[in-house]
């Protein structure tokens, strides 16, 4: 073992330099032995997995059966049991309650005016005593108001208050349960990591079979893509407790239970809240996609207004998500971080819950008002700001003035950084480049990792996808390098200063939920199609996993080596570069890590610019209702992203070893 | 607390009771659910279809749904109809999914998709001789940018159109390059700005649609479409390759789950019965992305203008 990581400076420029050689002359020696192959997998070859899979789901929703129900019984059921509270919610917030179907519908019961649920909303941030928060929550809702789109949010927030506590109420028994027991650790850890780089266009067509057309399978697709950051962000925050917390609580007596809520639980609560952001965040990320499967909101207006090159309504609409967003998850968080009070007994029932009264009289003297005031019942019209002109004759002075200074950035970028890598991706052989990835995996985790490299590269070239796969390595490599780039620096120093945090976790939150669509159309306008614009729109999008970890791993450094690096007289630079950065360098890798996710989670939708890989492939599929073509280059996707994310972690675990963190 | 209480009483009434009013004038009274998608000509379809099953009495409901995903509803028959699939779009779609019989055609709406290269005007300055296509390999240069000069930039429509382009350049011998945009909002994206700086273009543009309209431009004139030309390569200016022509011009088609017919057989002769033509779409369509007009509003003036028309679709 020592040997092999004092030879490696030698091993890795044996073998760079042996890959920097049959990249130039891989094709001649392929000639020489008369062998294509071994630079392009031969097409007879391709084991046809994707008719299978196609086969075998047309299988089961039209013949499995399971005795006395069949398989779609029972996921129509499911379906039915979820429908039940959206139904509900949907119909307080949005539609009102009806009696009837279509346009016989009958209105028994208006729903809530946009100023009860304003008030309910700011109550709710009153309640956790932060009056920051209110203001924030009533501005991020007047805004949805003012701007003309209270109808759609109303619909977007109904599916968002369903997801996101089921994705977290799951995601966290998950995480509970794989700290508990190994093996199911290491069943569940793969399943996330298909769940979360399995592009959700690959398994939208089998949901909307199972599920039904309409919100509910939209609602399970959110699920799916959300929940895997809330197991993992679980996970990590019970295994990085402090054992002699773990230990006192022992010996303070407390069963299985209680050790786990009572002391586990709300000692992990910090990182525990990074995941609940997360699945905020992801599900709200989810609301374009999930329009396309019948979910309607605000996802839809901004597809339509896009559709239409109505930039300005579709940053309108987008903003309206980011907003959502921001105001959920701040109140999320106030909501978590409440101090219990002691209960005070002898207060009378009026006094104690004067508030909720209060509350309710309010939104029933508005109910009544709205019948004859109707500017309570839904904001006026004459009101709505509309700001697409602004947005599109700013986009037209951009393009008209910057264009060729944005060309010659862009062709700069594209010469000396982006092409290099693809030609020199896709010129070695594949091979060669099977062994290489085997052999970083004996480096890193032994035969083990070794095995999972060589049999998931292995997949792919069967699969006849490698060619795709090497250009979708190539766009969100290059991505990925220029997102860390950007967000390291910008992550720690949001770890040194709590302002810069503050501000960029706004820029973040952001980034993150905008739709990416949103920015898409307009750098294709300044940009042109092709890998550049997408390259852009994956690095604006994967940026916030970088930021986010570096800073929370700079910031939960423990104080005491901190302290002992004062007391022998470090500089503050010194503090930084010697103990601060080292000591957070598996955390920033664990960033690293998921910025490679998110920019493999993008492709689907740089496929919308017209990229060639395997988003493409997918994007085709789905267009096609191919679902076998589908999953085949999902899988794709999700294998290239776990042999990143073994070799990563194995990498942060040992750099942990090293730092005695473990 | 009266309302919490109002609430819940009228969630059990829901849940138990609420579901239907009869009357007996139609088959049946459950909703017809139509798919809205996100282009302005389909929801006028849509709408119009929409306003005229009303008329005859039938429930309806519209659902926003995707162009494709929405056949899996289709077939399951969580959806009904669908007023526009496009020959040119949709067929490996209608193909996949009529095979079994649970989605079936319905028939042209009457419009007719077209499909070709275009160009905007002020590009004729620099390449007079358009719109014929032996004009095209003259001007190459002028259409090319750094990354592909020489060569001019053709940018397409999105693979998944289909669409044969890359073959009709090695076809016809055009010293073009063929790029694919991934959506249509990128295509459109993309010949906004280069209309606001006039600069070259040409690219993929469809009609109905309201990009003709609103920018000055013309198509492409190649050898017209035949089938021997996709076929037989012999046929045409290329002895040897086939693709040597222009695009086919296919109709609309309209779709239904298989469920419409056997549940509301009269609202499935009224979509059967339904046309319009393409000319009349085209000025719909401007009427509501160029003049600002609602899609609620056009339609509404359409239903009072055409009643004789549709009045005969649900005889």
């Amino acid at each position: 073992m020592t040997n092999l990581i004092k030879n490696n400076k030698i091993y890795f420029f044996i073998f760079f330099f042996l890959t920097f050689f049959l990249f130039l002359y891989g094709k001649d020696i392929a000639g020489l032995l008369d062998a294509k192959w071994i630079i392009k997998y031969p097409k007879h070859l391709v084991f046809p997995l994707a008719k299978y899979l196609s086969g075998f789901v047309k299988w089961l929703m039209d013949d499995a059966n399971f005795i006395i129900f069949s398989f779609r019984d029972f996921t129509r059921f499911i379906a039915w049991i979820i429908e039940i509270p959206y139904n509900l919610i949907l119909a307080l917030i949005s539609k009102g309650f009806l009696s009837g179907q279509g346009q016989d519908a009958k209105e028994i019961l208006a729903p809530l005016s946009w100023m009860s649920v304003i008030a309910i909303i700011m109550f709710m941030a009153l309640y956790t005593k932060d009056k920051l928060l209110v203001f924030l929550v009533f501005f991020a809702f007047l805004y949805l108001a003012i701007f003309g789109q209270w109808k759609s949010s109303m619909v977007t927030l109904s599916s968002i208050v369903i997801a996101v506590p089921v994705g977290v109420v799951i995601g966290l028994f998950l995480g509970i349960l794989s700290y508990k027991s190994e093996i199911l650790e290491k069943i569940i850890s793969p399943v996330l990591d298909l769940m979360q780089t399995i592009p959700v266009f690959a398994y939208l067509v089998p949901i909307l079979v199972m599920f039904g057309f309409g919100p509910v399978a939209a609602l399970i697709a959110t699920i799916i893509y959300a929940m895997p950051p809330m197991v993992r962000t679980t996970l990590l925050a019970l295994k990085n407790i402090d054992p002699q917390i773990k230990e006192s609580g022992l010996m303070s007596g407390c069963t299985k239970r209680q050790l786990m809520w009572r002391v586990l639980i709300p000692t992990s609560k910090p990182t525990l809240m990074i995941g609940v952001n997360q699945v905020i965040m992801l599900s709200l990320n989810m609301v374009i996609i999930a329009s396309m499967i019948g979910a309607g909101g605000l996802g839809y207006d901004v597809l339509a207004s896009l559709r239409r090159l109505n930039i300005g309504a579709g940053i309108e609409t987008g903003v309206a998500i980011v907003v959502l967003a921001i105001a959920l998850d701040r109140l999320s968080q106030a909501f978590v971080n409440i101090k219990t009070e002691r209960k005070k007994i002898n207060i009378s029932f009026l006094k104690r819950y004067s508030r909720i009264i209060f509350l309710f009289l309010f939104i029933i003297i508005i109910y009544f008002l709205s019948t004859y005031l109707p500017f309570l019942k839904s904001f006026p019209e004459h009101l709505v700001i509309n700001t697409s002109a602004f947005w599109e004759s700013l986009i037209k002075y951009i393009n008209i003035n910057y264009f060729d200074t944005l060309e010659s950035i862009k062709v700069t970028l594209l010469t000396y950084f982006m092409l290099p890598i693809k030609r020199f991706l896709l010129g070695v052989p594949w091979p060669w480049f099977v062994l290489i990835i085997s052999l970083i995996g004996w480096h890193y985790g032994r035969l083990k990792l070794a095995m999972l490299c060589f049999l998931l590269s292995l997949f792919i070239v069967f699969t006849g996808l490698w060619e795709k796969a090497m250009v979708t390595i190539y766009l969100c490599g290059s991505s990925v390098i220029i997102a860390s780039i950007i967000g390291i620096p910008l992550g720690i120093w949001a770890g040194i200063s709590s302002k810069a945090n503050r501000v960029l976790t706004v820029i973040i939150d952001t980034l993150q939920t905008l739709p990416s669509f949103v920015y898409l159309i307009p750098v294709v306008m300044l940009f042109r199609v092709g890998d550049f614009t997408a390259m852009l729109a994956v690095i604006l999008y994967s940026l916030a996993p970088a930021v986010r970890y570096t800073a929370h791993g700079i910031k939960n450094i423990n104080k005491e080596i901190v302290d002992a690096g004062l007391i022998c007289g470090c500089s503050q630079r010194q503090i930084l570069l010697k103990i601060k950065l080292p000591l957070a360098i598996p955390e920033i890798l664990l960033g690293i890590n998921q910025t490679i996710m998110l920019a493999l989670s993008m492709l689907v939708i740089t496929a919308l610019v017209g990229t060639r890989e395997l988003g493409q492939e997918v994007y085709i599929a789905l267009t096609k209702a191919d679902i076998g073509r589908g999953l085949v280059a999902g899988l794709c996707v999700a294998f290239i992203s776990i042999i990143a994310d073994r070799i990563i972690k194995s990498g942060s675990d040992r750099l942990k070893i090293k730092y005695g963190m473990k | 607390m009266t309302i919490i209480r109002r609430y819940f009483v009228f969630l059990i009434s829901i849940v138990f009771f609420g579901l239907s009013t009869s009357s007996i004038a139609v088959e049946s009274k459950d909703p017809i659910k139509l798919t809205l998608h996100d282009w302005t000509g389909q929801l006028i379809t849509t709408n119009i279809m929409a306003e005229v099953l009303k008329k005859a009495g039938y429930n309806i409901e519209l659902v926003p749904a995707d162009y494709i995903a929405q056949f899996a509803g289709l077939q399951t028959g969580d959806l009904h109809v669908a007023m526009e699939m496009w020959e040119t779009t949709g067929r490996d779609a209608i193909d996949e999914y009529t095979a079994d019989g649970r989605v079936v055609n319905v028939g042209s709406t009457g419009m007719d998709a077209i499909e070709e290269w275009w160009y905007p005007t002020y590009m004729k300055e620099k390449c007079p001789g358009l719109p014929n296509w032996e004009a095209l390999n003259d001007c190459a240069e002028a259409f090319s940018i750094p990354e592909t000069a020489p060569k001019g930039r053709y940018l397409g429509g999105p693979v998944t159109w289909g669409g044969f382009d890359d073959e009709r350049v090695e076809a016809l011998e055009l010293d073009w390059e063929v790029i694919h945009a991934g959506t249509d909002a990128a295509l459109f994206g993309e010949l906004e700005s280069a209309y606001q700086r006039k600069a070259p273009i040409m690219l993929w543009v469809y009609a109905p649609h309201w990009a003709p309209s609103k920018f000055d431009g013309e198509f492409v004139d190649f050898p017209p479409y035949t089938a021997e030309c996709y076929n037989d390569p012999s046929w045409g200016v290329n002895p040897n390759l086939a693709y040597d022509c222009g695009k086919p011009r296919g109709p609309i088609w309209k779709v239904a789950s298989s469920m419409l017919k056997d549940k509301w057989p009269g609202a499935y002769d009224a979509v059967e019965a339904f046309t319009l033509d393409s000319n009349e779409m085209g000025n719909l369509v401007a009427a509501v992305d160029l003049d600002g007009n609602t899609v609620e509003a056009v339609v509404a003036d359409w239903m009072t203008n055409n009643e004789d028309r549709w009045s005969s679709w649900i005889k």
